[in-house]
This record gives structure tokens, C-alpha cells and sequence, in this order.
């Protein structure tokens, strides 16, 4: 802490607010937690676009049986890339974004404890997705085995081509990316709060971005793991994974959920924080049962490590594991309703408004908890059998991702801009953009539970004919909901340069300054802030309990 | 309830212009053919209901306060922001909840784990891209590909899979298993990982290399059950489903005698026409060749090297027929194929595709001393 207040303190003997360095250096070269937020979050933007656009090429082909337009290997690719991307390159990179800005203005720090690992950390993760982006460029093409890369078939000559080590080596960047943003998180908060923020007074966003800190710096190097050994196996003939030589392709499965089921938490633990951040706000009430979000948070953090192998039902495991990774599984139903409920007290006999942060929330709500509740129906083993690699799975895991994740993202998005930039957003294109999203994706995923339960297995380029109606209305719902997003891009656009015109005040929503430290300070925030920490929280829970 | 679903969705299809639906859509798990199936259906439908009712709750208090608790209805906010007792009761309720569903879902899972005192065992071997099928007890043997109708129009751009029965849900050789015994499933895989799921069955089983999973079936009504590869398991993952027939045992045990006599008699070396060996050639060039080739030939640009103009392809025959036999590092050997496949594969490999060598093997030419005791 000391050694960044310091170095700071030197520069700015004369007047502290001294602005931002100019030209392109300022970005390439910046230790601004402020700077480093913004490049995560535009780089995100442009990775979701990027993700999106193979999204489309998917529902293109899907859009009718028989082939059209896509070879099916490329179709494999398709599915492949649109997951990598955007799960490691908009989704995660976006939470950073999120936490770079807001977690030092929210407990009252300086800057990121770790501000030249920052600047790595992002350009890290550039690399990592040029460098898996290359691969599309490749002879024989990008990985098309599935983003769970499993063996052996993604070690397949045959299959694969020479794509494989080159995604390795980019999940190995995106992997120490991850690391050291997930250290930089845990290192700010633990270090860097106001001296007058006690543990339990830190707002919930911060609370689940350090428990997903954690859960980060513990997957990651197991995800890195797993996907060395694949490395070996292909070019050092070693046999981790390979039957012939003694190897068990199921090892892999193992490990790679052991990473891969936390990892689906670490895109929805910030998401509960954003949420817990904007509804007290639009309801105008504390948070409902703080100290109880906090241990749920934490309940579902320590869950998501024992239950990994319910993505693995059907790979054939003794009556014991599928009987406890059933009763676990289950288990997470709890911390996860407990939230739920504690959203609904929050908005009950509250005075309510709705602009655009606050639809997008309650839509959050209600949509996560039915893709919870197809979560639930799928942790029942037998159930499993019948759901399991179906589009119910695709239905139910992009319920919790997109209308979950990616929606509280926008809501972040449009609850913050205005304080980072000072200017006010179109509220009317944000309404827009909110209900045709709001609508679309359902025509996009709820139609797919249908399919899955007819018996339309997932990953398939060209599918019976009896799935046809539901897989065009799937994909007219995918085309609406791609196209509302450049909406999102021209409002973020917009508002970077002017936006409404409207002078935004210091809490710019209304009584916000009861809710957080952010919105004590003045709209736009100043390059630099906290450069002493304030003195009190006032957060409205922590108000009572001191 | 279902008529009234079906309705519903009728009425949102028609509203998008869509016209009548297809006939066999279903917007819900469907009830199988055995009792491990219905339970499972049973157990789903429990759960679909109790996630509707918390949901109601839920969602029904939120709209309540979202109508009622608006600020610009006038609606002063209230305070309150902790309650124990509250906070207990939605953490012991679900948890009662939970309690009641895993007891069911217990008892189905033993039922399903149990696969003792079964009647008859059939090995499954999953295959890029085909099942493999061996009963184990009276050695019946045979692949099962996409039937040709579907194997043509999907490899065809533009060509119309509405005119194709069954399109990719069709096989050449079906599973035919008796009713009303328990048969024994033990699943493997020689390649990738492949899944077997037939829904009607009730479960779906992962093919692994290397290893053996068991899982069993008692099927209670005789009928033609239909199913797909659900494990990503390459470029032809959509393509390789499953098809069952299950027989009232006197039909079943005519099936086995039939199939039985089939498998012994020797491959008809005798000579045929041109026209006869390119269109048998074309079928085994579908099931063997297409899945990595192409239809046209063409292979994969990078991947997978292209017959058409290949020297291998149009060179000598013979090199040509050893190259087929031993396989290579990226090709498996198919000396699966007896005599006659040979001769009719080659001839339409060297004289379609894009080539035309001009010869004409006949069986006899490829046929090896042992293919007489092939299959």
C-alpha cells in the first residue's frame, strides 16, 4: 500500500490531480487502476462482439435442417471459439474491467496494491487472445474439439491440426492473466480498504470479487495443468490420457471440471455483486441480510470445488460418487436460493423506479433463477442421464450466462458510466436496448429446453427434422438479440462523448451516497482519488451496526 | 395438460408465421419404454412442478412490490434490512425440500446402477464415426451406419432433408433386442469418446476408449426406438445415431437365426458388371470413407490428403489395395472389408471423384485366401 501512496505522493508534490498522461503511451504503458479498468472493458466489449458474431454463424447454420453454409468441422470450431472467447475474453476480462474501476473507489484506496502487475496482467490477456485467435488461421483450423478440449479427441491428427499447442499455450497466458489480476484483487482488498472499513462493511461487490479471487488463483493452475499434460501426451508421447499406454481419458475429465466447475461461479460470483450493488439502490433500501449474502457467497464458493463431477454423470462412476455428487450438487440449491430471496426482501415495500441498471437486474433475477432451477432438475443424477449434453444443458447454462452474467454486465455498465464519465446515457435507447435483449433472449434459449427434451443432442451442426420450428425460432431470437447489442455499443459511444448533455450529480442516482464511498466522489471521477482514504463508510447497514 | 402445451405452442408457431408444426415435436420429456424411463420422467416431473410453485412464490412477490412498491405510485421505502428468523426459515425450507426430491432420485439411481442377473449382455463400441454391436452370447456381429439416404443429402448442400424419412435418425443395420429381458450394456469406444443415448431407454452412457461402462434395459413394448451420439466426438458427431428394435421374442429369436445364417455364408466372389461395382462401391465407400474423404473426394485441405487426382488413388491397384489393408498413422486398416467390398470400393474410387482410371476389378483379383472366413 505504502509503496504505491508513496511513489504517487512524489510525483504530485505540487497539486495532486495532475490527469492522465497523453497519447498512446498513456494506455500501453499505465499503472491506473482507472486506465487498466477501461482498456479491460472495452477489450471485453470487442471480444463479446467477436464471440457473438461466431454465435451467429452457429444459429445461421442451425437456422434450418441441412447443411448451408458451414463445413461441420468449421461448425466445431465455431463452437469451440465462440465458448473460449467468450468466457475467457469477455466475460472473466470484464469482471476485472469492473473490479479495476470500482474496487479501489469503493473502499477507499489509491490505486490496485500491485498497479505494474496490472498493466501486465491486461496485456497478458491481449496475447492470449490474439494468440488463440490465430489459430482460426491455421492449417486444418481452430481447436474444434469442444471448449472442455477433451482427449482423445482433441489429440487427434485428424480432427485438430496444428491448432493445439497454440490454444495451450493462450490458455497458459489467459491462465497467469487471470492469476495475477486475482492476486492484484486480493492483495487491494485485503491491504488497501479505509482505515475505518472493517471486513463486513466492504459493499458485496467487493466481498464476492475476493472470494472469486480466490477461487481463481486455485483453478486456474489446475486448468494450466491439464492442459500441459494434453501437450505432452501429443508431443512427448506421454500417457496421462491415453488408454494404449495406460492412461485414462476420464483423469482428464476429472481435473478439467475440477477447474472448469468453479470457473462458471467465477463468471457469477461479481454478477451477484453487481446485483446486490444496484437493487438496494433502485429500491431504495439497505441490502436485505448483508452478513447472509456474504456466508452464502462463500458457502457456494467453497460448493463449486466438491461437486465438479455432475458434468460427468454419464462418463460411468461408481454408485458412491454419483450418489454424493448428486446430494452435493444439490446442496448449492440453498446459498444460492437464500440470495434469491434476499433480492425479493431487498425490492419488497421499497419505492421502486426503473431505469435501465435496475431492469436489467430484476430481468437477472428472474432469469437466473430459472436457469437455477434447470440447474436443480439437472443435479438429480437419473435426470442427468436424460439431459445431459441435450440442448436443456445449452438452455439451461446460457440462462445463467447471458441474461445473468452478460446482462448484469450491461446493468454495470449503465449504473457506471455515468459516475466514470460524467455524462448521462440516452435513457430511452437503454430502455430499448434493455427490452429487445430482455425479449430475444428468450425466444433465443427458452425454445431450447424444448429441444433438449425432445432429444436434440448439443453440438450438432445439422439436426432431424422434427427440431426444425423450434431451431428457427431459436435462431430469429439470436439474430434480434446480437443486433439490440450494437444499441449497447453505440450508448457506451455516446456517452463516452456527451451523451444527453445532462450535468450528472456527484451520487448521480438518487441518494446513492448512502450506499457507497464511489458516490462521495465527484462525476466524472478525477485521474486520481483517495489519495488520503476517506474516514467514514457509509454504507447504510454499516451505519447501524457501528 | 400436454393437449393444452401443444396447443400453446401451436398458437406461438402460428403467430410467427410458421404454419403447422411438425406432427412428432414435443415440447416435454417424453415417457419411455421402461420402467426406469418413467420413473425418471416421474422424478422430472416433480421437480418441474416444484421449481413452478418456488417460482410463483418468488417471482409473484417480486412482481407484487414491483407494481405495488413504486416510487412513483407514491410508495415510501422501508428500511428493514435483517431478519434472523426470516433468513432461517428460507434456508430449512429448501433444505426440506431438497430432502424430498433426493429420496426418490435415490432410489432410481440404485435402480439404474443394478445391472446383475441380466439375460443377455451386447457390447458397444463407439466408433469415428459408426456404433460397432456384438451380442455376447451368440456372437452376432455387425456395424451400424447413417443410412445412405441421410449420409447423401446431409453431405449435399441445398439437398432437401424433409424428403428423407427419418433424416439422420435412420441407420443401414439396426440394435434388435427381445422385450421384456434385461439386457446388459457394456460400452466402449476405439477412438474417442462417444455417449449412447437412446431416450426412450431412460439413460445415456459414455463410450470410453480403454474402458467399460455397463448400464441395462428391459424394454416393455415392442416398437423401433431412435437416438444420436451425444459426446463431441469430431466432424461427424451429428451424424452417427442409433436405432433399436425391440422384438416380441419368437420374432426375435427368427432375427437371431437369420442373422446368424447371414454372417456364415461366405462373400459371392463371382464377377459384375461395371455399373454393379461403382453403385456397391459407393455404398462402402459411404460407410467407410465419406467421413474423412468427402463426398466429392475432396478430404480436408490440411487435414486430410484429397483421392481425387490422389497417386495413391489412381496409381497401381495392388499398392493401393495394401495401403487400404494396413492402415496408416492417420487412417485405420480396413481389412474389415472382405474381397468383394475391395473390388467394389477401389473401382469406384479410381474411377469417380474426379478420376477415371478406366479399370475394372473384379472380386476375384482382390479376394485374399482367408476372406472366405471374413465375417
Amino acid at each position: 500500500m505504502s509503496a504505491v501512496v508513496d511513489e504517487h505522493d512524489h510525483h504530485a508534490d505540487d497539486h495532486h490531480d495532475h490527469g492522465p498522461a497523453k497519447g498512446i503511451l498513456r494506455w500501453i504503458v499505465t499503472t491506473n487502476h482507472k486506465d487498466i479498468g477501461t482498456m479491460y472493458l472495452v477489450f471485453a466489449l470487442a471480444m463479446f462482439f467477436v464471440g457473438g458474431a461466431m454465435a451467429m454463424v452457429i444459429r445461421a447454420e442451425l437456422f434450418e435442417p441441412g447443411l448451408q453454409f458451414v463445413d461441420p468441422a468449421f461448425f466445431n470450431s465455431m463452437t469451440t471459439m465462440h465458448a473460449l472467447v467468450m468466457v475467457f475474453g469477455a466475460v472473466m476480462p470484464a469482471f476485472v474491467g469492473l473490479a479495476n474501476w470500482q474496487i479501489p473507489l469503493m473502499i477507499g484506496a489509491a490505486d490496485m496494491a500491485l498497479p505494474r502487475m496490472n498493466n501486465m496482467s491486461f496485456w497478458l490477456l491481449v496475447a492470449g487472445v490474439l494468440l488463440l485467435a490465430s489459430t482460426l488461421f491455421m492449417e486444418g483450423g481452430a481447436p474444434n474439439g469442444g471448449w472442455t478440449l477433451y482427449p482423445p479427441l482433441v489429440l487427434q491428427p485428424i480432427t485438430v491440426g496444428k491448432a493445439l499447442p497454440f490454444a495451450v499455450f493462450s490458455v497458459h497466458l489467459l491462465g497467469i492473466s487471470s492469476i495475477m489480476g486475482a492476486i492484484n484483487i486480493i492483495a487491494t482488498i485485503t491491504n488497501m480498504r479505509a482505515p475505518s472499513m472493517r471486513m463486513m462493511d466492504m459493499p458485496l461487490f467487493v466481498w464476492t470479487w475476493l472470494i472469486t479471487g480466490f477461487l481463481l488463483i486455485a483453478v486456474m493452475p489446475v486448468f494450466a495443468g491439464a492442459v500441459t499434460m494434453l501437450l505432452t501426451d501429443k508431443f512427448f508421447h506421454t500417457s496421462f490420457f491415453n488408454a494404449a499406454g495406460g492412461g485414462d481419458p476420464v483423469l482428464y475429465e476429472h481435473i478439467f471440471w475440477f477447474f472448469g466447475h468453479p470457473e462458471v461461479y467465477i463468471m457469477i460470483l461479481p454478477t451477484f455483486g453487481v446485483a446486490s450493488t444496484i437493487i438496494p439502490i433502485f429500491a431504495r433500501k439497505p441490502l436485505f441480510g448483508y452478513a447472509s449474502m456474504v456466508w452464502a457467497t462463500g458457502a457456494i464458493a467453497f460448493l463449486a470445488f466438491i461437486v465438479w463431477a455432475h458434468h460427468m454423470f454419464t462418463a460411468g462412476m461408481p454408485l458412491a460418487g454419483e450418489l454424493y455428487f448428486m446430494y452435493a450438487t444439490m446442496i448449492i440449491a440453498i446459498p444460492t436460493g437464500v440470495k434469491v430471496f434476499n433480492w425479493t426482501a431487498t425490492m419488497w415495500d421499497g419505492a421502486m423506479t426503473f431505469e435501465t441498471p435496475m431492469l436489467f437486474s430484476i430481468a437477472f433475477v428472474v432469469l437466473f433463477t430459472m436457469g437455477g432451477f434447470t440447474g436443480l432438475m439437472m443435479s438429480i443424477a437419473p435426470s442427468d442421464f436424460q439431459y445431459h449434453d441435450t440442448y436443456f444443458i445449452v438452455a439451461h447454462f446460457h440462462y445463467t450466462l447471458v441474461p445473468a452474467s452478460i446482462f448484469m454486465l450491461m446493468a454495470a455498465g449503465y449504473f457506471w458510466l455515468p459516475k466514470w464519465t460524467g455524462h448521462m446515457y440516452n435513457e430511452k435507447i437503454g430502455q430499448l436496448h434493455f427490452w429487445l435483449s430482455a425479449i430475444s433472449v428468450n425466444i433465443l434459449f427458452f425454445p431450447q429446453h424444448f429441444l433438449g427434451l425432445a432429444g436434440m443432442p448439443r453440438r450438432i451442426p445439422d439436426y432431424a427434422v422434427q427440431f426444425a420450428d423450434w431451431n428457427m425460432i431459436s435462431s430469429i431470437g439470436g439474430f434480434i438479440f446480437g443486433a439490440s447489442q450494437l444499441l449497447f455499443l453505440y450508448i457506451v459511444i455516446d456517452t463516452v462523448r456527451g451523451g444527453t448533455g445532462e450535468k450528472v450529480t456527484d451520487e448521480v442516482w438518487e441518494d446513492a451516497a448512502k450506499h457507497g464511498l464511489e458516490w462521495t466522489l465527484p462525476s466524472p471521477v478525477p485521474y486520481h482519488t483517495w489519495t488520503t482514504p476517506p474516514a467514514i463508510v457509509p454504507t447504510e447497514h454499516v451505519l447501524d451496526s457501528h | 395438460m400436454n393437449k393444452a402445451k401443444q396447443l400453446f405452442a401451436g398458437l406461438i408457431l402460428m403467430a410467427l408465421g410458421l404454419g403447422a408444426a411438425q406432427a412428432d415435436y414435443t415440447l416435454n420429456l417424453t415417457k419411455g419404454v421402461t420402467k426406469v424411463s418413467n420413473d425418471i420422467y416421474d422424478l422430472h416431473m416433480l421437480i418441474l412442478w416444484i421449481c413452478v410453485i418456488v417460482g410463483i412464490g418468488v417471482f409473484g412477490t417480486m412482481f407484487y412490490s414491483i407494481y405495488h412498491h413504486r416510487k412513483s405510485k407514491g410508495h415510501k421505502a422501508a428500511q428493514f434490512h435483517e431478519n434472523t428468523t426470516v433468513e432461517i426459515i428460507w434456508t430449512i425450507v429448501p433444505t426440506l425440500i431438497l430432502i424430498g426430491m433426493a429420496i426418490p432420485a435415490t432410489k432410481t439411481m440404485l435402480e439404474l446402477d443394478n445391472v446383475a442377473k441380466s439375460d443377455m449382455t451386447i457390447q458397444v463400441t463407439g466408433r469415428q464415426w459408426y456404433w460397432d454391436y456384438k451380442y455376447l452370447d451368440n456372437d452376432i456381429h455387425f456395424e451400424s451406419h447413417l443410412d445412405e439416404a441421410s449420409e447423401i443429402t446431409h453431405r449435399t448442400v441445398g439437398a432437401d432433408p424433409r424428403s428423407v424419412p427419418h433424416y439422420l435418425l435412420n441407420v443401414d443395420k439396426p440394435l434388435v433386442i427381445p422385450v421384456n429381458k434385461k439386457v446388459r450394456f457394456v460400452l466402449t469406444s476405439g477412438d474417442v469418446i462417444h455417449s449412447w443415448w437412446v431416450p426412450a431407454l431412460g439413460w445415456k452412457k459414455d463410450a470410453n476408449p480403454g474402458f467399460i461402462n455397463e448400464a441395462w434395459a428391459s424394454v416393455d413394448k415392442a416398437g423401433t426406438y431412435r437416438g444420436q451420439c451425444t459426446e463431441l466426438c469430431g466432424r461427424d458427431h451429428g451424424f452417427m445415431p442409433i436405432v433399436v428394435i425391440a422384438m416380441e421374442q419368437p420374432d426375435y429369436d427368427a432375427w437371431v437365426k437369420k442373422t446368424l445364417d447371414q454372417q456364415k455364408q461366405k462373400p459371392d466372389l463371382s464377377d459384375q458388371s461395371r455399373e454393379q461395382l461403382m453403385a456397391h462401391g459407393q455404398s462402402v465407400y459411404l460407410k467407410n470413407c465419406v467421413g474423412c474423404h468427402q463426398i466429392n473426394g475432396a478430404g480436408v485441405p490440411g487435414l486430410i490428403p484429397a483421392l481425387t487426382g490422389s497417386v495413391i488413388a489412381t496409381g497401381k491397384w495392388e499398392s493401393l489395395d495394401g495401403f487400404l489393408r494396413a492402415g496408416t498413422a492417420k487412417m485405420p486398416s480396413f481389412s474389415k472389408l472382405n474381397g468383394k467390398e475391395f473390388a467394389e470400393v477401389m473401382t469406384y474410387v479410381r474411377n469417380n471423384l474426379g478420376n477415371s482410371v478406366g479399370d475394372t476389378l473384379q472380386p476375384k483379383q482382390t479376394a485374399l485366401p482367408d476372406d472366405d472366413d471374413d465375417e
